[in-house]
């Protein structure tokens, strides 16, 4: 727990994850779950260089709030347009968005 | 020898998050995928304990697992079939995104373990929350009211998204 590299093992873990869920996932809350994932291990990583390298100044913090806020953002207007998208096509999977105008 | 109790829990705390974040792509219901990004999440908010990181170990918790885990679980209640949940959560080309996703972690660890990263000394602190609410409203203050004024932009249009459409 005194190792920068073990945190930064753990978020690409997540990373990685994170991308796979997107590349495989067919329903749009799934892959917004990936999104998160990743969103996540962005944030380990500016807190844990934040804290290894110079911990006087917290500009790694004030990054990371930045980031839960737009994912908090980016969270209510993708489930937003996933509810249009059930009420428009009857489904969430994303390959059956196919037509502009549905 | 007694070992150390707090790297006992360390490890499993990555564990957990391991175990957790893999059961969330992997898992064929969608509520269990939900469910388990909620470990996910206490996990890496235990994380930032350890970083000394009291603030946003907070906020995460009330942000990510009150805010949007419950939008996210909202969502999966309101888009999806609950009658037929093995069909909720399908995959597909997952032999190449495994292989894919495998080469992109041995680079990742490959960068991790090669680089000479330069540690400063290990101070350890007291609270951050002062230092933070200072930064926010000195350094950080253009950003800080351009995240607002985002924020209310979300609000406004994720209300015009979901509206009846009344004309």
């Amino acid at each position: 727990m005194n190792y920068l590299e073990s945190y930064l093992v753990i978020s690409a873990i997540l990373f990685t994850f994170g991308i796979f869920a997107v590349i495989t996932r067919k329903n749009a809350v799934a892959i917004l779950m990936g999104i998160e994932l990743i969103l996540n291990s962005a944030n380990v990583n500016f807190i844990a260089f934040n804290r290894f390298g110079n911990f006087n100044v917290l500009d790694g913090h004030i990054f990371s709030i930045f980031v839960v806020v737009l994912a908090a953002a980016e969270a209510a207007i993708a489930l937003a347009i996933i509810i249009n998208l059930f009420k428009n096509i009857g489904t969430v999977n994303v390959d059956e968005a196919k037509e502009l105008q549905g | 020898m007694i070992p150390d109790l707090g790297q006992i829990l360390f490890y499993s705390i990555l564990f957990l998050i391991v175990l957790s974040s893999y059961w969330v792509v992997m898992s064929p219901n969608l509520l269990h995928s939900a469910v388990s990004l909620l470990f996910t999440l206490f996990g890496v908010a235990a994380l930032y304990v350890y970083l000394y990181a009291d603030f946003i170990a907070a906020s995460q918790v009330i942000i990510y697992v009150g805010g949007i885990l419950v939008l996210i679980i909202f969502g999966v209640m309101l888009t999806n079939n609950i009658d037929d949940p093995k069909l909720s959560n399908q995959s597909q080309n997952q032999l190449i995104a495994g292989v894919f996703c495998f080469i992109l972690l041995v680079f990742q660890f490959q960068i991790i373990f090669n680089t000479n990263w330069n540690v400063g000394s290990l101070v350890s602190r007291d609270s951050t929350v002062n230092d933070i609410g200072n930064m926010l409203l000195n350094k950080y203050l253009l950003p800080f009211e351009v995240v607002s004024v985002l924020l209310l932009a979300a609000l406004i249009g994720a209300a015009m998204l979901s509206r009846k459409k009344t004309d």
